[in-house]
């Protein structure tokens, strides 16, 4: 039985990215009904996870992993627990619709078959996400979202908005993905262990330990990126460039809801300190109210819905730092609860711009005889969002309003962001379901219609689901609520959620002022949205265009600092080249304190010195030259003392090789560099002739000292002691320079002829290519001259 | 002894140094083959000198003699005197050509990779 469920768990996650690979092919094949084969893989994927349900119920996990890198203890292992298993739920469940959904919305699109690809490995990614035990899996599957929604972002390419939103999103999340990279690798130091179930299994230890708060910002910073908390959230509502479906998807259950999932899973592990709890939920808090008051500022529908859904992340993500059992029970239920009505509403405002051509609301009225079916789906969507009873919302919100009921004045607080978060929010929900139906028929782009089964199906399943939750409140308790709570908690969890309405509870009152602020806002609703435009206008500056600030800014930087880098004047690399030369020669010898000590005067022959001498005259007169002829004489007289010195300190092969090279540069030099009209006199004025000469000085001089210091150390001489002992008996030569070079390093000689042969062919290749321009040029002239004969 | 080609070194090392920093391609040529060969005695010298007695195996014998010179540093540097040739020659040749397409031997002149007027990077998405 485990093997089979190792080999399910498996096969899970896997089985989406076989889909997109062999997506486009079934889109040929399939045609219109492409969407639904398709949403065989999500739909078998959901029946699996039901099946879980008995197996983890009782608070056990079920593991699958195979090693990846062992030699660093990385294996690409997955596990269920009861967290994973509602977001793997959720995940393939509304995947399932929104794979139906894009089937009829993008038919007819050039490239719906890789659309279905496309959103098929995220779906992959987003379940390898919930799944992953391993922290390094985990993160693989976490960038594997960035990119593959930066892929659905950017689906319609050829629009600049769609490449904007889809590079903002991939920078911040990807981004926001190193530092939780960073993250996991010191909790892996800290803990021990890579694997999730081993961080679990010893969690307790990690928030004494002096790296908890860097590891705690650096994993929240992760997830406020991917959750798109303030003040990383901008790129949100910019992604609803994409097609409708994705929005959707990334904005129900996948996505976005990553980085709740990531709090939740490391809850056990980080939570609990007063940092946890303030920074989740500050920031949760001011997201909160920022999506809600942005959301009620929109017209478009999907801008609306796409600023609530940062409202409802905020609301998540303080309810997690909250901590107590009914902040958790009342974060799952409003997490289920978001991920049904959120889905149906976006596929909502997808149907009602598919039959009307226009998402803008204030363009939109009287839609009800037309798209009835739409209609009752939407008020469903809102009861459950508004939080009415009986619906999933109404249970979540009176579990979360519990949890602040209890007393203290930050509680309070909180209370009260939720309540005007949650009323704002319910505005947006009422706005959409009743403005674009009732009052005065309004004059649409298309003649308004009814969708089709593909695109109502979804958000019918959805919103009824979201809405008759509550009347199975033993089944949510014990399958979901239990297990996941475990989960989050990390010991077995008693969840007793049920309907009721009991007038002596102060989380009833709570909802109650909840609908009452809701009601009046709704009732006041331009009214409302014109002030919060002027408010907006009057601020001026948003997230948005700091991003655009920050990524030009970049490119500017970049710029410059090629232009100063790369300035294109050869001199100055050289200079620069020399000084960080001598710079790393003499910073090091000055700084270990290890200048040589000063020689004593060489004894040396009168001949030694007399090749030395003549050597450095040479020199001296290629510096000094007046003229090309002497400077190229001058430089034959170095290099023949150079075979000379050569000649006198044992060398005689070298002597006689140094001699023929030298021969034949100083001939060559003087055939080709006669052949010029070149400036005769050195170009430089004294100060520059100054600072070059200093910096060659130093440099020069840094070597000679180097090798000083070298010279005062014994050298290793058992290479040549082999080659000396073996050259004769082995390899039969007597010249033991001549033995190492066409015997020992045979191979490094015929490297070397190589290069003197590539060089010989490539001087042929330059004169040649010359002389044929010249010959065809002269060719066409001959060419013209006889055409003007004709 | 070492001693005194420690600073010849020096000097063919400054020497090459102050050429290469030229403007011009002739000057710099002259310096490429000057730092050929300061490189090259260095590498002899830290394999120690040794007066006159070069590392061949005398007829009859197995060994060199004693207190021959290191054929080691030798070996590499008979290569090192080819390649430097080869690419000093080749050199040769592009400054040459160099001069005679654009008629400058001037590097201030040659921005023919490294334009002035570099296009700007895009500020768009």
């Amino acid at each position: 039985m485990t093997a089979n469920l190792e080999i399910v768990v498996a096969l899970i996650a896997l089985a989406p990215f076989l889909a997109a690979l062999i997506a486009p092919s079934i889109k040929v094949f399939a045609g219109g009904f492409a969407g639904w084969v398709l949403a065989i893989v999500p739909a078998a994927i959901f029946a699996t996870f039901l099946g879980f349900i008995p197996a983890i119920s009782d608070f056990s996990v079920i593991r699958v992993g195979l090693n990846w890198i062992p030699a660093y203890g990385i294996s690409f292992s997955f596990f269920v627990d009861g967290l994973s298993l509602v977001f793997g739920a959720m995940i393939s469940g509304i995947g399932t619709f929104i794979v139906i959904y894009s089937g009829a919305y993008l038919a007819g699109h050039p490239h719906q078959g890789r659309f279905f690809s496309y959103i098929l490995m995220f779906m992959g990614s987003m379940l390898g996400l919930v799944l992953a035990d391993n922290v390094f899996t985990l993160f693989v599957f976490w960038e594997l979202t960035s990119i593959t929604s930066f892929l659905l972002i950017g689906f319609d390419h050829s629009r600049q908005a769609a490449r904007r939103a889809a590079i903002q999103a991939l920078i911040v999340t990807g981004g926001g993905g190193l530092a939780l990279l960073a993250g996991l690798i010191t909790l892996t130091l800290i803990t021990g262990h890579n694997s999730l179930t081993g961080m679990l299994a010893t969690a307790g230890g990690v928030q004494e330990n002096p790296l908890y708060l860097v590891v705690l910002l650096l994993v929240v910073v992760g997830a406020f990126a991917k959750s798109a908390q303030v003040p990383l959230h901008f790129w949100l509502p910019n992604a609803m460039e994409a097609p409708t479906p994705v929005s959707a998807y990334l904005h129900s259950a996948t996505m976005v809801k990553a980085g709740v999932y990531l709090l939740a899973r490391m809850n056990p592990v980080l939570g609990g300190t007063d940092a946890w709890f303030w920074i989740l939920t500050l920031f949760g808090g001011a997201t909160l109210l920022l999506g809600g008051l942005m959301a009620v500022r929109q017209t478009d529908l999907k801008q609306m819905l796409a600023y609530t859904t940062l409202g409802s992340l905020g609301l998540l993500v303080l309810l997690i730092g909250f901590g107590t059992k009914e902040a958790i029970l009342g974060a799952i239920l409003y997490l289920c609860a978001h991920s049904l009505f959120k889905g149906a509403l976006f596929m909502v405002a997808g149907t009602i711009d598919h039959g009307t051509g226009t998402r803008d609301i204030t363009a939109l009225g009287g839609l009800r005889e037309n798209l009835p079916v739409t209609f009752i789906t939407a008020i469903l969507a809102a009861i459950s969002m508004a939080g009415f009873p009986i619906a999933m919302g109404f249970l979540a919100k009176e579990e979360m309003y519990l949890a602040l009921t209890q007393g203290s004045w930050p509680d309070l607080a909180f209370l009260a962001v939720l309540i005007i978060g949650n009323a704002l929010m319910m505005v947006v929900g009422l706005l959409i379901a009743f403005k674009p139906f009732l009052g005065p028929t309004v004059p649409t782009p298309h003649s308004p219609h009814e969708g089709t089964p593909s695109l109502l199906v979804g958000s019918i399943v959805l919103a009824v689901l979201g809405v008759c939750a509550g009347l199975a409140t033993d089944w949510i308790n014990t399958a979901v609520l239990n297990p996941t709570g475990g989960s989050i908690y990390n010991r077995a969890v008693n969840a007793q959620i049920h309907l009721a309405f009991d007038l002596g509870n102060p989380a009833v009152w709570a909802s109650v002022a909840t609908w009452i602020l809701g009601g009046l806002l709704f009732w006041k609703a331009d009214a409302v949205r014109n002030r919060l435009r002027r408010a907006g206008e009057a601020i001026g500056w948003t997230f948005d265009a700091g991003f655009d600030a920050l990524m030009f800014g970049l490119i500017r930087f970049a710029d410059r600092i090629t232009r100063l880098l790369h300035h294109g004047r050869l001199e100055w690399y050289l200079l620069l080249m020399f000084v960080c030369l001598a710079g790393i020669i003499y910073v090091p010898l000055l700084v270990v304190d290890s200048l040589p000590a000063l020689p004593a005067w060489p004894e040396l022959t009168f001949y030694e010195w007399g090749a030395i001498l003549i050597a450095a005259l040479g020199l001296l007169a290629v510096l000094t030259a007046k003229t090309r002829l002497t400077a190229i004489v001058a430089l034959g007289i170095q290099g023949f003392s150079v075979a000379v010195i050569f000649m006198l300190f044992g060398a005689p092969d070298l002597s006689f090789t140094q001699f023929m090279v030298e021969t034949l540069t100083v001939i060559i030099l003087a055939l080709v560099m006669t052949r010029l009209h070149l400036d005769d006199v050195d170009h430089r004025d004294l100060e520059t002739a100054v600072r070059d000469g200093a910096v060659a000085l130093a440099f020069g001089s840094g070597i000679a000292v180097l090798l000083l210091v070298v010279l005062q150390t014994d050298l290793d001489l058992t290479l040549t002691e082999f080659f000396r002992q073996t050259s004769t008996p082995i390899a039969h030569g007597r010249n033991i320079v001549n033995v190492i070079l066409v015997d020992y390093r045979a191979i490094d000689t015929l490297g070397e002829i190589s290069v003197v042969m590539a060089a010989g062919l490539a001087i042929l290749a330059l004169i040649k290519l010359r002389a044929d321009a010249k010959g065809k040029r002269r060719g066409r002239r001959r060419g013209a001259i006889k055409g003007s004969l004709q | 002894m070492e001693v005194a080609l420690a600073g010849l070194i020096g000097l063919f090392l400054s020497a090459a140094a102050y050429l290469m920093l030229s403007k011009a391609i002739i000057r710099m040529l002259l310096g490429v083959a000057i730092l050929g060969n300061g490189v090259n005695l260095l590498i002899f010298t830290v394999g120690r000198l040794t007066p006159e007695v070069p590392p061949i195996v005398p007829a009859g014998e197995t060994l060199p003699l004693a207190g021959s010179a290191n054929p080691l540093p030798q070996a590499l540097i008979l290569t090192a005197i080819v390649i430097g040739f080869a690419l000093l020659s080749f050199l040769l040749v592009l400054g040459y050509r160099a001069y005679q397409e654009l008629d400058a031997d001037n590097t201030d002149t040659m921005r023919i990779a490294e334009p002035e007027a570099a296009p700007r990077p895009p500020l768009s998405y």
